[in-house]
């Protein structure tokens, strides 16, 4: 019986949860997409701060972190090929997995600890010191004022750190098969970019895009629910992050299930 | 600080009924109800005090009448308008015509006080910059703190923080402006300060306006009316006069600073705070 009780009550909970993110994504849908055509400007300036914040300024790590994983995965690699005599297919290995999963993913783990903990402990502070209300009695809906701006600077500058971490991570995988398997630069790229299509780019690209939703939606929420006092900023700030994770990984489970089920055989 | 004097904008027609009007308002936190059916009318350019203990429901009170807590029964009705059946842009339409200070200010930390004013104009209005960049010199010159524009709140101190909340609340000339707890955490002469403020935004402006405070000598001082809410209801209703007058045991008890007989319990504080049973179990 209580076994049964708790397991309702954590699928309502579930439920309740998703619901709220989902209702932050609409809102904002609606102020980004819809509202600018009834006179309700979006505030552009925002929205391009955010930007920088969640992407320019999110380069370097970026940058390094795919550049190690892709030594990494051509390291890894290149110890089961080179059993076969396949090393140069390391290239190929590595320009896949990049592309299809671990750009996306890398650069999601890295917006994670940057942005959305960072959007979580922001409106959790406006939240505790009133900010929040104040700007209901000033009717400038939260959503509209704070989230909205969010989402928009994600939806843009994920594909672009993404393709960034995947270019980065090819490089790093050319530094081992440059120096450790035979190849120039020149016949790496040539290699990485024969074994590429399209699809492989696009797949991780729609990936890294709904992993935005996810970090921008749980942030924001998370921020929402901090309860009374400084020190829940904190505890929000840490289920910001480990809920993203967690659902970003859901849905670079679902979405790579969709992706091979529909893929041209 | 500048005590410019302030030119009069067009005061708001008097009296065509109440500014506010509250009846039979009920508002629940969960299960437990908070106000228990609360009536009473603002009249327009009328100064009201709202008094009350900790847990007495007054900030509940204010909370709701700025539309921030629904409530769960009763009417609220503002310039003629009930509040709680509007819709979102009739509602955001009185929003603009009240303005609100909040206890610790809730200045944007991210923005310099001059951004702080200037934001309801630039969301609400199509003004531009420059003449924005005016109102809020003149709102900040209002509050006192000519100067202080690109300050960050946090370099404020505790009474400038809510002077600029006030110039931030005045930005958009309101028709009504909420109060809440002015001078808690303020040393007597800064508080003092700020109901004097309030004074002079009163007599320039003959706005209503709405205070909820503990401060006893401020309530007395910027108060045209009181009411004294205990456990969700009012105890009494009157001018200042009148309440010093008045032999009611709770009022008195209030005005006297006598002290409540002590909890030990959490079922007597949470009785206390409903009033489901009577606290004074004397």
């Amino acid at each position: 019986m209580a076994l049964t009780e708790s397991i309702g009550e954590a699928t309502i909970n579930g439920l309740a949860y998703v619901g709220g993110l989902a209702r932050l994504a609409g809102g904002s849908a609606r102020a980004i997409f819809i509202e600018p055509f009834r006179g309700r400007k979006l505030n552009l300036n925002r929205a391009i701060h955010q930007a920088m914040a969640v992407g320019v300024e999110a380069l370097p790590i970026v940058s390094l972190i795919s550049f190690f994983i892709g030594t990494i995965l051509a390291l890894q690699g290149a110890y089961e090929l080179r059993k076969f005599g396949a090393l140069h297919l390391v290239a190929s290995a590595v320009a896949i997995s990049m592309t299809r999963e671990l750009g996306p993913l890398m650069t999601a783990v890295v917006v994670i600890g940057r942005s959305g903990s960072s959007f979580a402990a922001e409106i959790g502070t406006m939240k505790v010191n009133e900010e929040i209300d104040a700007l209901e009695t000033m009717a400038l809906e939260p959503v509209h004022f704070l989230v909205a701006p969010k989402f928009l600077a994600m939806i843009l500058m994920m594909p672009c750190l993404t393709t960034w971490a995947d270019f980065m991570g090819v490089l790093g995988g050319g530094l081992f098969g440059v120096t450790s398997a035979g190849f120039t630069w020149a016949g790496y790229l040539r290699a990485t970019i024969d074994a590429l299509i399209l699809r492989d780019i696009v797949t991780g690209l729609i990936k890294s895009v709904m992993f935005g939703l996810v970090i921008t939606s749980v942030g924001c929420q998370e921020g929402f629910s901090t309860g009374l006092g400084s020190e829940q900023v904190g505890r929000s700030t840490t289920s910001a992050v480990v809920n993203s994770i967690f659902l970003v990984v859901v849905v670079d489970l679902v979405f790579t299930a969709l992706f091979y089920f529909t893929a041209p055989r | 600080m500048s005590t410019k004097p302030i030119a009069p904008q067009q005061a708001p027609e008097p009296p065509s009924g109440p500014a506010i009007s509250v009846r039979n308002l009920r508002v629940k936190y969960g299960e437990r109800e908070i106000l228990h059916g609360i009536n009473f009318e603002i009249a327009a350019g009328e100064t009201l005090v709202i008094l009350g203990g900790s847990g007495s429901g007054k900030s509940t009170l204010l909370r709701t009448l700025v539309g921030l807590e629904l409530p769960s029964g009763g009417e609220i009705w503002v310039r003629g308008k009930n509040f709680a059946a509007m819709s979102d842009a009739e509602r955001d339409e009185l929003l603009k015509k009240m303005g609100m200070s909040f206890q610790g200010g809730a200045l944007f930390g991210s923005m310099s006080v001059a951004d702080n004013v200037a934001l309801p104009l630039r969301e609400h209005t199509a003004l531009d910059e420059s003449t924005i960049e005016i109102i809020v010199r003149l709102k900040l010159d209002q509050v006192g703190l000519s100067g202080f524009d690109n300050y960050m709140p946090a370099q404020l101190s505790g009474g400038m923080k809510k002077r600029a909340a006030i110039a931030r609340a005045l930005a958009m000339d309101p028709e009504i402006l909420f109060f809440d707890e002015p001078s808690a955490g303020l040393d007597p002469i800064i508080a003092a300060g700020i109901d004097e403020l309030i004074l002079k935004l009163k007599k320039a402006f003959r706005i209503t306006i709405v205070v909820v405070t503990h401060e006893l000598a401020s309530a007395f001082l910027i108060g045209d009316r009181m009411i004294l809410l205990d456990k969700g209801v009012i105890v009494a209703n009157g001018t200042p006069q009148e309440l010093q007058a008045s032999k009611q045991p709770r009022v008195r008890q209030f005005l006297d600073r006598i002290p409540e007989p002590e909890l030990s319990e959490e079922m007597d504080y949470l009785q206390m705070l409903t009033g489901e049973i009577p606290p004074l179990r004397r």
